[in-house]
């Protein structure tokens, strides 16, 4: 493998790949959910919001908290959301963890999931309550299979994340 | 490790002033998403063209994929064909005796049907597809039950009308693209479709629990009436479903509540058929301005009666 960029497009590649491998890999985890699977109970975790939230961890200067709203809208109009769904509560979660950055002096991976597990419980509630606003009469106990599968499926994630971190600013 | 500390970017002012707009933009945007929540939450139909427009760009992808994972679960089910062929072919001969029985009653009692109907003038026939078209997608991490399907307003589709499979009730489209539409699932926990009892004619309402199952209500009070393995169809009652689709069958009984699962599943469904919406001949307005009964309270006044039947609304 060659460290050296000999040409400008080599460098120009690379510039690409290190700016825009975040967003394409949530984009693509969102996307997901057009997998042509047919379930009868929510039990496959929301992978955009977890990538979202693995590279947010990992990368806490790379995004700034807007960055969410696009995200957060395409995930609605993807997974079917009501639209303003994704787009507020990940926006929320992003200032949120900007607040989190400045006060906890440390983390080490123990941390981060259980950061993770807080975030992604605040997500499958918030989720379950503006079905409940649109209708939903299914008690929140239907979300739980769901919500374990989530938090047990961001270390995977994670490791994903530092992988495709990894490969962004090889040389 | 320790955060970075880059959250403040030294002491540069422009870099300081962008660091700020940045919050203002994202509490702008969180604004603006809550805004567009609760537009969703008291108009069910907003944003109809951008979100069918999402859905006719995205339905291509899961049908690519949709014959692949078909194949995958069909050559499971091939498998065990094989192995249980015996014992299968000696279950299916004894059900075919009693079926044989039963279709020569069935017949009669459709010819006592038919004669009825034609003493009561009712016309039997619903001959009211219309459109065929496969399921492709549905929800999994969310806790709506939504599936898509691969027809949409070109092809006749409109919301709120329900669809169904050769075995039984689906659900009803909520959204509509021009290729593609959303079914909300019967068993979402938003649906309530008025069912009865084959076995006994009682009338209940089926409500979906969000995991695959179906609470079923009776609308009488009392000892619960049902017993596991009876089947429910649709009553037809307060239109929109027409009557006599299959729609469940209990799977347990206990004293408070009756659990059911859906005759239909539409992971293994071939083919949706969406089906007018459908309007009892009992509730449709009548001519001359009187108000049918059942829906007298959203009705509007009915003229005076000196006024005769010029004014009589068209709804």
């Amino acid at each position: 493998m060659s460290r050296i960029a000999f040409n400008s497009a080599a460098v120009r590649r690379k510039h690409l790949r290190r700016e825009y491998v975040p967003i394409v890999s949530t984009i693509l985890a969102c996307m997901l959910s057009l997998l042509p699977i047919i379930v009868s109970s929510p039990m496959i975790p929301d992978f955009g919001f977890l990538m979202l939230i693995a590279w947010r961890l990992l990368r806490p200067e790379m995004w700034a908290p807007a960055v969410a709203l696009p995200l957060g809208l395409f995930n609605d109009l993807v997974a079917g959301h009501p639209i303003g769904q994704s787009m507020a509560i990940w926006t929320l979660l992003f200032i949120v963890f900007d607040i989190m950055d400045s006060r906890v002096l440390f983390r080490d991976y123990w941390m981060d999931w259980l950061i993770a597990a807080v975030a992604i419980t605040g997500y499958v509630y918030a989720d379950w309550y503006i079905g409940t606003l649109l209708g939903n009469t299914a008690g929140f106990s239907v979300m739980l299979p769901q919500l374990a599968a989530s938090i047990l499926a961001f270390p995977i994630v994670a490791r994903l994340v530092l992988s495709l971190d990894r490969w962004r600013l090889a040389r | 490790m320790a955060p970075p500390k880059t959250r403040r970017p030294g002491f540069s002012r422009r870099a300081q002033y962008g660091l700020f707009i940045g919050y203002v933009v994202a509490v702008g945007g969180v604004m603006l998403a809550l805004l567009l929540l609760a537009v969703r939450i008291f108009d069910p139909q907003g944003f109809a063209a951008l979100r069918g427009l999402a859905l006719d760009m995205t339905t291509p992808i899961s049908a690519g994929g949709r014959s692949v994972v078909r194949g995958v679960t069909g050559s499971g089910d091939a498998i065990s064909n094989y192995f249980m062929a015996a014992s299968r072919n000696a279950e299916l001969n004894r059900r075919l005796e009693g079926a044989e029985q039963e279709l020569i009653e069935a017949r009669a009692i459709r010819y006592e049907n038919m004669r009825l109907k034609r003493l009561l003038k009712l016309t039997g026939e619903l001959n009211d597809e219309v459109t065929t078209a496969r399921i492709v997608n549905s929800s999994f991490d969310s806790s709506r039950r939504l599936a898509t399907i691969t027809a949409g307003s070109s092809d006749g589709v409109r919301t709120g009308q329900p669809v169904r499979a050769p075995e039984g009730l689906i659900g009803r489209i909520i959204e509509v693209g021009r290729f593609a539409s959303r079914v909300l699932l019967i068993t979402d926990g938003a649906s309530n479709v008025p069912v009865r009892a084959v076995r006994n004619g009682i009338p209940a309402m089926a409500t979906g629990r969000g995991d695959g199952t179906l609470d079923i209500k009776p609308l009488e009070v009392g000892q619960n009436p049902f017993r596991q393995g009876d089947i429910f169809v649709t009553s037809g009652i307060g239109g929109i479903f027409g009557p006599n689709i299959p729609a469940a069958i209990v799977v347990r009984v206990t004293r408070e509540e009756t659990l059911a699962r859906p005759l239909a599943n539409p992971a293994r469904a071939d083919f949706a058929i969406v089906q007018n919406i459908y309007m009892a001949e009992a509730d449709a307005p009548l001519e001359g301005g009187a108000t049918p009964p059942s829906d007298a309270l959203q009705a509007p006044p009915p003229p005076p009666p000196g006024t005769g039947n010029q004014a009589a609304p068209k709804r």
